[in-house]
Parts: structure tokens; C-alpha cells; sequence
């Protein structure tokens, strides 16, 4: 990867009494795809918000290029922003609306002309031109705002949750749409979503978030495969979190029964959170595996069935392909390096 | 049934103040009465305005109203930006408005003359104008009773009409939309030509007509500042009604000012058509 292009240092942000950011570190470098993953009021829109200059941070300092960013207004940055709730002109049409920024940076009426067409090809609108905001269904018009944005070609692209709007499947047509932009354009983006899985398929680096701090930063490969708490791992994809005791080294106990892992360097007797995928439990007939349950529930998801299974009151998760009866008793089976031991946070 | 018989009142106020007057304004405009007391119809009341006299007094009024309400506009938005400017930010930290709208409101809720009698001792040759002008040692200004007073005074009565909806068209605008524009390059001055004058037109257009129609047809005014020596139509139409054999033409008048109001409202509706976006907003 490149040098770093923007860089928060222990940046903290406070609104009244509240505290919204709590010491931020964070690089972004060149060309990256970098997300902010995290629930509703976590601080991504604010950190976002910093970024574009709309906020200044409480403390700390936010480079961009090497050059502290504190105190450069909003206009003379060289970053665009896509926003949650797409802040369109009303008063102006949707070829002025996407002409607005090249206007203000004087160019040719024959550049912006053909700027603005072929961005509204890239956001599939083509001849919408002259349509009014108001007459725009609200996708069309979160796409509107992309290619307001993306026209100008900024340095770095700010998209606060751009795809909220779109149902599933123009959703995931969107995605592979902007993850294309990102490589083709070479611009840098940071990217706000609140959904795991857009946060997976897009991003080169994600940073996960809680109550304004970073809980962890990676690929998501990492994330997902390597998650560091049982609060990422929860965040990140639908698991099993449970209680245990590292017994020592390559042993932890759940539920009065000792499993093998792959996990050392824990003290011994630590309590700690287990972790384990749904799809990483296989069903056994009753007597094959080292804990027992009975199937409370199957739902059918399409490529596979969702069952839950009682273990003594602990109800597991369980994604497989094949099908149990409600009511019949199984046992489960784990393999060691799916079980991921976490301290507790 | 039930909001039939509820609307009955409604009714009765309908045909006692807007039809009955309406309909005795149209009687006496197209009528003369003789000696007899019978009545005739005629068109003479209505011919009896196109004299140089009549249409230059209307020519005059057009041309105060006009005037009065090109200084509201050019004091009345800058006040209205000001303090839309200072509840947004209020607003925007949860905190209530700050009321300084209710200031300019207030004067509305005093005796008209009592306000009318306080330009008086302002402008008048020894008054509170001059005096602060010798002060200074500045040549004094004779400006009661001549035009200048007419629209000053038109324009201090009717001002909270042109500041109260830009005001409020003002407030309205969302943050966000003016973050959009300094994101895309858009610094103070741009921002307000670009994006906050466009979306506040409907505000200053309903100014418009909220300060016109009423400068155009006010009397008390400028018999007030002008002390009697300047008819404007609102004084003609006045002094007509005041007098039984003038009340034919009164009323003439009266249905060319409104046909006249008409026009300049229905010119107002295609200017604000033109900004047909902006009502969707
Ligand atoms: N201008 C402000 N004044 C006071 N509090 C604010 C302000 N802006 C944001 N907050 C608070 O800061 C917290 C973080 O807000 P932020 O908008 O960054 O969340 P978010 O992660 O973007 O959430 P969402 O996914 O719902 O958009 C929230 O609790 C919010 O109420
Ligand atoms: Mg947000």
C-alpha cells in the first residue's frame, strides 16, 4: 500500500458533556477501500463528518498529505461526500445538481456536459437530465448524490451508508458498481455501513466500532476469520458466544466439558469468551459428540437450514445442510481451530 | 348532514362580509342615481378615471408601492437572514429560537397612529432626525410631509410582512443541503447565491405580495406623512366614499384597483412558477 493519505491522531470528539469519539488512531492510505462498520450511534457519521470538515475534533489532529487538516474549511478539501440523508438541491435539477461542483471549479460547459453524462451512465440514470429532485424515487436519488460526488473526482470519496435506500438486489448491483469506481478512478474511499456483510464483500481494510472507539482494524478476511472479541465477532457475522475457562494452553472448558483449541498464552484458569461460526458446528447422531442438545427449531434459508439446538439452557446456532427433525436428540462437534477463545472485554 | 348544519354560520359571514359589500360596490360602480333617486346603468364612472389626473395618481401609487417594497426587500432579507441565521445555529445545539423575530413583530400589535405619531416627532423639522443631525453638524433634512416620508413610513409599517416569510422559508432549509455545497467546493458567498437565495425566492415572493397589495391600497399613510398634499389611490378612493355623490366612482375605482391587484398577483404566480422546483422542497 501506499503512504498514508489521511491520519487520525488520538482524536476525540465531545458534543456537550458526551463523549462521540473516544481517542481515534487511524490511517488511510492511498486507493484504499476502507469501511467503518458499526451500529447506530457509534460515531462513523461523526468521524465521517471530521474527515469532510463539517466538525472539528475536540483533541487530537487529523492529517491529510502529511498537512493537519485543523482549521481548512469544509470548501478546500479535497474530499467529496456522499450523504446519509443525500442533501440534494432541491431547486435544481439533476444535471445541475451533478454539474454543481464542476460550476464552481469554472470549467467549460462542454467538459461538464459530457462529465455529467457519462457519470449518469456510470449510476444507470441515463436521461434523467432534466428531472426534478422531488420526482425521484429515493434510490434514484441516493445515486443522484454518488454521481454528484464522484463527478468531481476527489482525492478521497466520503459515503455515509449510499446504499441504505436500495433494495436488495439494485443493492448488491450498486456495490460492485462502486467497488469498480474505487479501482478504475484510483480514488480513496472511506466508506460508512452498518451492514456486515456490504462491510465484507467491499472493503480492503474494516474498521469495526463501539460507542465511539475502534474495537478493531483489518481485512476482513482477518475480521471475520480472527475476530479479536466477542463483541466483533457478534458484530461481524452470527455466532455462538459463550463462557469458558482456559483450562491451560490448547484447552478450554465450556459447559462442564473440555475441547480441545488451537488457542495459547492465556493464564491458566482465565475466564474467557469462546466463539464458535454456526457453520462451523457439524450434527452428530446423540452419542458421536461431546455435547448433547435437542433440536428446538429449524428454519429453512435457502442454501442451507438454520437450526437451534438446547444444550442444558445454552442454545446453539447451527447452519447445515442436511435437515434434523424438531425434537430429536443430536450431539455437536467442533473442530479445534473453529473454536476462537477471546479475552473478556 | 352534520357538517352541513356546520357550515351554516360560515355561510351566513360569507354573504354578510364578502358578498353583500361586493355586490353594493359593483351596484354603485355601474350606476348613477338622478335626482329622482332612481337608478341607471352606466359606464361613466368607469370613463371618468381614464383623466390624466386619476391615471397619474394611480401611476404614483404603483410607484411607491414599488418602491416601498424594493426597501423592504433590500432591509427586510438581510434582518431575516440574520436572525434565521442566529435560531439555526440555536436550533441546531437543541437551544429554543431566540425571539428576536418577536421584535419586529411587536410594533404590529400597537395603535397604528400612536407608531405613526412616533415618525412624527422624528421627522419633523425641529425633531429627533435633526437635532442628532446638527449634532453632527450635518445640514438638517426636511423630509416630512414629501414622497421620501410616504415610503419611509410604507415601508416601517409593512416590513414584518416581507421579513416574516423569508424568515420562515429561511429556517426551513436543511442543514445538510448547504454542507453539500461547501462540500463541493462552495465557500460563504457561494453558498448563499447558489443555494440560499434560490430556495428563499417563494419567501420573498410571498413578501412580495404580502407588502404590495396592502402599500398599493393603504391611505392612512400617506395622509399622514404627506399631510393631505398627496393622493394616492387609496386617499381617492378615501375621500370619494366620504362624500354620497362620490361613492359611484369610489366604487369604479375600487374594482379597478382589484382587477389591478389581480394582475400583479397572477404576474407574481408565473414569476413563482418559474421556481416551480422549489415549491416541492
Ligand atoms: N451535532 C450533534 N450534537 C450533539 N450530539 C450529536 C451531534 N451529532 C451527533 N451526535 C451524537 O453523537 C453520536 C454519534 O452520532 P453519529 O451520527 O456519528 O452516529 P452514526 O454512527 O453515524 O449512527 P447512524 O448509523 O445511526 O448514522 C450519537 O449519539 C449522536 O446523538
Ligand atoms: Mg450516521
Amino acid at each position: 500500500m501506499g503512504k498514508h493519505l489521511i491520519e487520525f491522531k488520538n482524536v476525540c470528539k465531545t458534543f456537550d458533556d458526551t463523549e462521540v469519539l473516544k481517542n481515534i488512531n487511524l490511517h488511510i492510505d492511498e486507493n484504499e477501500f476502507l469501511t467503518l462498520l458499526g451500529p447506530s450511534g457509534c460515531g462513523k457519521s461523526t468521524l465521517l463528518r471530521i474527515i469532510a470538515g463539517f466538525e472539528e475534533p475536540t483533541s487530537g489532529s487529523v492529517c491529510f498529505e502529511g498537512a493537519d487538516l485543523c482549521g481548512v474549511p469544509a470548501y478546500e478539501r479535497k474530499v467529496n461526500t456522499v450523504f446519509q440523508r443525500y442533501a440534494l438541491f432541491p431547486h435544481l435539477d439533476v444535471y445541475d445538481n451533478i454539474a454543481f461542483g464542476l460550476h464552481i471549479k469554472k470549467l467549460g460547459s462542454k467538459e461538464i456536459d459530457s462529465k455529467v453524462r457519462r457519470v449518469l451512465e456510470l449510476v444507470n440514470l441515463k436521461g434523467f437530465e432534466r428531472r426534478t429532485i422531488g420526482s425521484l424515487s429515493g434510490g434514484q436519488q441516493q445515486r443522484i448524490a454518488i454521481a454528484r460526488a464522484i463527478v468531481n473526482e476527489p482525492k478521497v470519496l466520503l459515503l455515509d451508508e449510499p446504499l441504505a435506500a436500495l433494495d436488495l438486489k439494485l443493492r448488491q448491483g450498486m456495490q460492485l458498481e462502486l467497488k469498480n469506481m474505487q479501482r478504475e478512478l484510483g480514488i480513496t474511499f472511506v466508506y460508512v455501513t452498518h451492514d456486515q456483510e456490504e462491510a465484507l464483500t467491499m472493503s480492503d481494510t474494516i474498521v469495526v466500532m463501539k460507542e465511539g472507539t475502534i474495537q478493531q482494524i483489518g481485512k476482513p478476511t482477518d475480521i471475520y476469520n480472527e475476530p479479536k472479541n466477542a463483541y466483533v465477532a457478534d458484530f461481524i457475522g452470527e455466532s455462538n458466544i459463550i463462557s469458558g475457562i482456559m483450562k491451560h494452553d490448547c484447552l478450554v472448558n465450556i459447559m462442564d466439558t473440555d475441547l480441545e483449541c488451537v488457542d495459547t498464552g492465556f493464564a491458566p484458569d482465565e475466564s474467557v469468551d469462546v466463539v464458535i461460526r454456526p457453520e462451523d458446528i457439524y450434527i452428530l447422531d446423540p452419542d458421536k459428540g461431546k455435547i448433547t442438545g435437542v433440536v428446538e427449531s429449524v428454519t429453512f434459508k435457502g442454501v442451507h437450514y438454520e437450526m437451534v439446538i438446547d444444550s442444558n439452557g445454552f442454545k446453539w446456532l447451527v447452519h447445515d445442510t442436511a435437515k434434523y427433525e424438531v425434537g430429536s436428540d443430536v450431539s455437536l462437534l467442533v473442530k479445534p481451530f473453529d473454536i476462537h477463545i477471546m479475552k473478556k472485554s | 348532514m352534520f357538517k352541513k348544519t356546520l357550515s351554516y354560520p360560515h355561510l351566513v359571514w360569507m354573504v354578510l362580509f364578502v358578498i353583500a359589500p361586493m355586490f353594493l360596490i359593483f351596484l354603485y360602480a355601474f350606476t348613477v342615481t338622478d335626482d329622482g333617486g332612481t337608478l341607471s346603468f352606466t359606464l361613466e364612472n368607469f370613463a371618468k378615471f381614464f383623466e390624466p389626473m386619476y391615471i397619474k395618481i394611480l401611476f404614483n401609487s404603483v410607484w411607491i408601492a414599488f418602491l416601498s417594497v424594493v426597501f423592504c426587500i433590500i432591509l427586510g432579507y438581510p434582518a431575516a437572514k440574520i436572525i434565521a441565521d442566529r435560531d439555526r445555529r440555536r436550533i441546531a445545539m437543541g437551544k429554543k429560537a431566540t425571539g428576536l423575530l418577536m421584535l419586529f413583530v411587536m410594533p404590529m400589535w400597537m395603535n397604528v397612529m400612536l407608531r405613526l405619531y412616533a415618525w412624527l416627532t422624528i421627522l419633523q423639522p425641529d425633531g429627533v432626525l435633526n437635532s442628532f443631525l446638527s449634532l453632527l453638524g450635518l445640514p438638517k433634512l426636511d423630509i416630512m410631509y414629501t414622497q421620501t416620508a410616504v415610503v419611509l413610513g410604507t415601508v416601517y409599517d409593512f416590513i414584518p410582512f416581507m421579513i416574516m416569510p423569508i424568515y420562515s422559508v429561511l429556517i426551513k432549509i436543511d442543514d445538510s443541503v448547504i454542507e453539500a455545497a461547501q462540500d463541493l467546493g462552495a465557500n460563504k458567498t457561494r453558498v448563499f447565491w447558489k443555494v440560499i437565495l434560490p430556495l428563499s425566492m417563494p419567501g420573498v415572493v410571498s413578501g412580495i405580495t404580502m407588502v404590495f397589495l396592502p402599500a398599493l391600497t393603504s391611505f392612512y399613510i400617506s395622509d399622514f406623512f404627506s399631510g393631505g398634499q398627496f393622493m394616492l389611490i387609496g386617499n381617492l378612493i378615501e375621500k370619494n366614499f366620504k362624500n354620497p355623490v362620490g361613492r359611484n366612482f369610489g366604487s369604479a375605482l375600487s374594482i379597478i384597483l382589484m382587477i389591478f391587484a389581480f394582475l400583479s398577483m397572477h404576474v407574481m404566480k408565473i414569476f413563482n412558477k418559474s421556481n416551480r422546483q422549489m415549491d416541492m422542497y
